[in-house]
């Protein structure tokens, strides 16, 4: 039998649940070895951008890293308004008080600057127990002993390696959360879908009229992005801004939609003219997959040694104007370590995982994430009786009567947090609602946005590739239209009609009868993980240091 | 955690400073001379590859590493370079009495330098060529002096410490890329290819080379603290038999080598006019199979 390397405890990724997984764990002088796939810590990862400070959570970031403020984030975002936008018109709310609930601070940063600054951090701790942090592993499966229980991991650079716990914060895109079975990608439903450009703006505080150390937040709903069922946001980071959209995944599938002309609808739409010029520069362009925790964040995200946090374990809160994932990836990454640590005491770490799952829900973390009174509205709410229903009562005469009636004060209700998380997953609150309210109490904004933004050829050509040739890392298992075909508008770097991206449609000729068939190019595949749920693959990430590497993130 | 069979090995690298030949850094007269003035000297690229032989051996098997070169006082700033990657003591052999020295002279002055050392190595390791002179000679002939058998074209490596054997895995260049695995015994000269990749296949290697890695350049911004430097007396050499006194290479001449004479003709075409593209067109689809 081989003899592997045991560690205490490894760490699967170096983005903040890991950060904050191997800060507890270090703390209590536990043995650490983080296990990074990036060529530096961030260089992989992506968010939409503001990362949360909760009053009520038991684990802040800046509690476990002290300088996390002053040196990794961009802004503090003091302002908060979301825009009800029907053609030109535009009502816009002041969401302020909604942001400000529960909230400590809120901080607009750029995820290469501020996870490759706590790398450092964690570098140091883990030195000090006799482990550290490696960059360029790729964690591609997981160690069983001979009767199957979880051991360690393998990777792909290096020999397995065993631990008393197993911690994954590797992501959207966890390899172990899928090979051990805790999570699938089965139901698109249970995803949202981010694209993100970074724009660089030197003069930010003039063009939003900020005062030195605020920012502000602008989310955009309702006509403008035909129907898909999600929203556009603007984050003001330093000295760039952050400008994205995240639908559901299962409503981009249905209506076909080409996720990078859905964020062009935003960045040309009149309302971005006031703070985009004629030298709009965009720096990157990126996507990742965001789990909806109301329905995918599982609720007992343990197998053996194996505890999964943040992304990998669904920990995503995406409900309305709100989006939190980050802050739940640290308090998930220091309870799991917690957990560990104190059945290490009681000499019982197999029980870690139960503890764990035991913290999630007595801190509250578990019923952010799946709020109880969801399950409520959904079975009402996303019914489609009802939908159509509330629907046809919004945009017939009377509705639109009851809130012209309403008027500025569906801000007041707007603000309102329990009914925020209440919000059903139809169309009515992200596109009839926002729309009919910017055609009723909106006012016609008429400024010219001069931007034309790039094409997606030019979009791809401006990112950093180190390509793994000869070693594509997802494999198209059926290229048929039915199985595959979807990816081909979904996947962010692909579109009808355009040969340089992952996914191409083809006609070719069978039997004398012309097919439709998929083939897949994974040269430009930013690793977003769409094309996991939307086509037949299998999938993995590339080789430690391979695929895409985002300089902003 | 470490590999718990390492008692450590004496490791000595070989490195020359050669002008920088990079397009944009290198400089020639319009004879084609190169302008040594004009020029920076850099650690011989080929060099690189034995430092990461030595660095992975160390990691792996624990050991020092000193890296050694002979040339003028300048030179200082290769060892340096070569810091930067690894190294915890740094020799540089310099006197007026070995300049000039062939490849016969310079292998007899590291030979001597080799075995003044305390302990004697385990290990040398030297680049495959280097960019200035080409000969690939000096390595060779430097296990010869020593009497040290040596493997050259090592594009992967093992040391046994215990047993005292390196495994290594070699480039055969005949019709077909052959690769053969030899094994030697400790002491022996080693010259790892061009394709050599260090290989760092456990969790704590990594880990312990990010340390030394850490460590060593710390260490560089100080290096002279840890650089000796040794004239032919300290080396108890004769002058006849270093330098150009003791090279007996004679370089009748040197002639530069002619541009390689272009036999293509080149017409630049408009592809943005219609007649351009046409023409374009035209010359292309013959090996199109177009008739």
């Amino acid at each position: 039998m081989h003899e592997y390397e045991h560690y205490e405890a490894i760490v699967v990724g170096a983005g903040p649940g890991g950060a904050a997984a191997a800060a507890v764990l270090t703390e209590n002088d536990i043995e650490t070895i983080v296990l990074e796939r990036g060529i530096e810590p961030g260089s992989k990862n992506v968010s939409g951008g503001l990362i949360y400070a909760e009053n009520s959570a038991p684990y802040t970031i800046d509690g476990l890293f002290p300088e996390f403020r002053r040196e990794a984030t961009e802004r503090p975002i003091t302002e908060y308004q979301l825009h009800n936008i029907s053609g030109e018109k535009v009502a816009s709310f002041d969401l302020k008080g909604l942001h400000e609930y529960d909230t400590k601070w809120c901080d607009s940063v750029l995820r290469r600057k501020m996870d490759s600054w706590l790398s450092k951090e964690v570098q140091s701790k883990t030195q000090e127990t006799g482990g550290g942090l490696i960059n360029g592993i790729h964690v591609n499966g997981l160690l069983r002993d001979e009767n199957g229980k979880i051991e360690g991991v393998t990777c792909d650079e290096i020999d397995p390696i065993t631990a008393d716990v197993v911690i994954a914060a590797d992501g959207v895109t966890s390899e172990l959360a899928r090979s051990s079975g805790l999570m699938d990608w089965e139901r698109p439903e249970e995803w949202f879908q981010g694209v993100k450009v970074v724009v660089d703006l030197e003069d930010v505080d003039n063009v939003f009229d900020l005062e030195p150390e605020t920012g502000i937040a602008h989310l955009f709903s309702g006509d403008l992005f035909e129907g898909v069922r999600g929203g556009g946001f603007l984050y003001t980071n330093r000295e760039t801004l952050s400008i994205g959209t995240v639908f559901h995944l299962d409503s981009i599938m249905e209506e076909k939609a080409e996720s990078h002309e859905l964020l062009n609808k935003l960045l040309t739409h009149p309302l971005l003219g006031q703070w985009l010029n004629k030298d709009y520069c965009e720096l990157e362009y990126s996507a990742k997959l965001v789990p909806d925790s109301k329905k995918a964040a599982n609720p007992s995200p343990h197998l053996d040694r194996l505890l999964l946090v943040g992304d990998a374990a669904g920990q995503m809160q995406a409900q309305g104007p709100i989006i939190k994932g980050m802050n739940h990836a640290v308090t998930a990454g220091a309870l799991a370590s917690e957990a560990f640590v104190e059945m290490k005491k009681k000499g019982s770490v197999e029980k870690a995982g139960e503890r764990y799952e035991l913290k999630l829900r007595q801190t509250g973390l578990m019923s952010k994430l799946r709020p109880p009174m969801y399950s409520v509205v959904r079975a009402v709410g996303e019914n489609r009786v009802a939908t159509t229903m509330v629907d046809g009562i919004l945009t017939s005469p009377v509705g639109r009567v009851a809130i012209r009636a309403i008027g500025k004060r569906m801000e007041k209700l707007y603000n309102i947090p329990l009914l925020s998380m209440a919000i059903p997953d139809t169309a009515t609150p992200y596109v009839t609602l926002p729309t009919i309210i910017g055609q009723e109490v909106g006012e016609i904004i008429k400024i010219k946005n001069p931007v034309s933004p790039p094409e997606l050829a030019d979009r791809i050509s401006k990112l950093a590739y180190d390509t793994d040739i000869g070693k594509p890392h997802i494999e198209l298992l059926d290229n048929s239209y039915a199985a595959s075909g979807t990816a081909v508008t979904a996947c962010p770097v692909s579109a009808i009609g355009f040969g340089g991206g992952c996914y191409r449609m083809e006609e070719v000729e069978v039997n004398g009868e012309i097919e439709l068939r998929i083939s897949l190019d994974t040269q430009p595949c930013i690793e977003c993980g769409t094309c996991a749920v939307t086509a037949t693959t299998e999938w993995s990430n590339p080789r430690g240091n391979k695929g895409v590497e985002f300089k902003y993130g | 955690m470490m590999d718990n069979n390492s008692s450590d090995i004496d490791i000595v690298v070989l490195t020359k400073g050669v002008p920088d030949f990079r397009e944009g850094i290198v400089s020639f007269d319009e004879h084609g001379h190169l302008e040594r003035g004009k020029t920076p000297t850099v650690m011989n690229p080929n060099d690189r590859f034995a430092m990461r032989a030595a660095l992975q051996t160390k990691v792996r098997s624990g050991g020092k590493i000193t890296v050694m070169s002979m040339g003028p006082p300048g030179y200082k700033e290769i060892l340096q370079e070569a810091m930067n990657i690894y190294a915890d003591e740094l020799y540089l052999l310099s006197d007026r009495e070995m300049a000039a020295a062939d490849t016969w002279a310079t292998a007899i002055t590291i030979c001597s330098a080799v075995e003044k050392l305390d302990p004697t190595p385990d290990i040398i390791f030297a680049g495959f060529k280097t960019a200035d002179g080409e000969t690939g000679h000096t390595g060779p002939q430097t296990s010869w002096a020593l009497e040290w058998p040596i493997i050259t074209h090592v594009v992967s490596l093992d040391v046994d410490v215990n047993a005292r054997k390196i495994t290594a895995k070699r480039l055969v260049q005949g019709d077909i890329k052959e690769i053969e695995t030899v094994e030697v015994d400790l002491p022996c000269f080693v010259i790892p290819d061009p394709e050599f990749e260090a290989e760092y296949p456990r969790a704590s290697h990594r880990l312990k080379l990010q340390n030394l890695t850490e460590e060593t350049q710390k260490r560089s911004e100080s290096f002279e603290d840890t650089l000796t430097m040794w004239d032919h007396k300290e080396l108890n050499l004769d002058p006849d038999f270093i330098g150009l006194d003791g090279s007996p290479t004679i370089v009748g001449r040197v002639d530069p080598i002619p541009k390689a004479p272009s036999d293509r003709e080149a017409k630049v075409l408009d592809i943005e006019t219609k007649g351009g593209l046409e023409e374009v067109l035209g010359i292309v689809a013959p090996f199109a199979g177009e008739k």
